[in-house]
């Protein structure tokens, strides 16, 4: 790049993002009951009363805490179709906080997503014209699958979000429990074929686009992207400084424009660009 | 939308997200999550 020279721009140049390792420690914080695993059970201590920021099932083995989208399907849906105030406080508090930094750094299933992505296969652009209305489609799952449903539908209603579509359920829940639970296994039907083949459907996704699931379904990434104008924690970009060589854009795995959409909603703040950026011309933090 | 307007929408989103939640701990919706979370959640492992 004419004119720049990464060893004299100060504050600047392309450095190791900790990233993968935040993502590795939340994965294991957030999952840390390994008897689960082993014994074919769930924890259940009282850390499970508070809802993690991440989508993080209940009911994989490991799990500490309560995933807020069950959470909040149980409370709207449950024997009193409450307004669950515990619930949306918490994630309004997340979401105000953190935007979708959450999704970024600390959700174990975004996780996955990154590692499949590093398998190396061809990998896909989704052509504008299909991913631009795609993007709405989490809002609508969120909308219809996590709200209305349990709200409106008469009767104890299941999570129809986590009985139907969640892949995160199935990885994490449904996989190690099936594996090492009999009598479970035995249970699985037609259900747990579906929801295996949305997995699959995601993991094969995961290789080709980075993070799918995060761009057009997750009913969670949709809710905090409400947030991201008003969140604490901003991402910024100093015009002067940047060369405009879009190397963040190229390694941002949600194909923001960053250059023109810096706080964009679908932002997970991840990180990558600022990391990349050979001038140091993106910041973030509260 | 203008950076005063950025800010009363922050701080007023972070009181109310507060507010629920205490409204929320006080009628004991926390021991309802807890409820749901210490059981195997047959719909979320695919089995109904």
């Amino acid at each position: 790049m004419p004119g720049v020279h990464r060893d004299r721009v100060k504050g600047g140049g392309p450095r190791r993002s900790p990233q993968r390792v935040i993502q590795l420690v939340s994965a294991v914080v957030l999952n840390g009951y390994m008897a689960g695993f082993r014994k074919g059970t769930i924890f259940t201590g009282s850390s499970k009363a508070v809802c993690v920021p991440v989508l993080n099932c209940y009911s994989c083995p490991g799990a500490l805490g309560a995933c807020p989208i069950g959470a909040l399907q149980a409370a709207a849906g449950g024997v009193k179709h409450h307004f669950p105030f515990y619930v949306l406080g918490l994630l309004t508090l997340f979401g105000v906080v953190l935007g979708r930094l959450a999704c970024g750094l600390l959700c174990p299933f975004g996780l996955v997503q990154d590692l499949l992505h590093h398998i190396p296969v061809p990998k896909m652009t989704v052509p504008p014209a299909l991913d631009r209305p795609a993007r709405w489609l989490k809002y609508g799952i969120l909308l219809v699958f996590v709200l209305l449903l349990p709200a409106f539908v008469s009767g104890i209603t299941p999570p129809y979000f986590c009985e139907y579509i969640c892949p995160a359920g199935t990885l994490g829940g449904g996989v190690p429990l099936l594996l090492t639970n009999p009598p479970l296994r035995e249970l699985a039907g037609a259900l747990f074929t579906w929801k295996a083949l949305v997995l699959a459907a995601v993991v094969l996704l995961s290789m080709l686009v980075h993070r799918p699931f995060c761009r057009y379904l997750c009913p969670l990434g949709a809710f905090y992207a409400l947030f991201q104008r008003f969140s604490f924690y901003q991402m910024s970009l100093e015009r002067d400084k940047c060369v405009d060589c879009k190397r963040c854009e190229k390694a941002c795995p949600m194909a923001v424009e960053v250059t023109k959409q810096i706080n964009s909603a679908e932002c997970i703040r991840c990180g990558r660009c600022k990391y990349v950026c050979p001038t140091g011309a993106i910041k973030s933090g509260f | 939308m203008k950076h005063k307007q950025i800010l009363m929408a922050r701080y007023g989103l972070l009181g109310l997200g507060a507010a629920l939640t205490v409204i929320g701990l006080l009628r004991q919706e926390q021991l309802e999550v807890l409820q749901k979370a210490v059981r195997i959640c047959l719909e979320c492992i695919g089995i109904g």
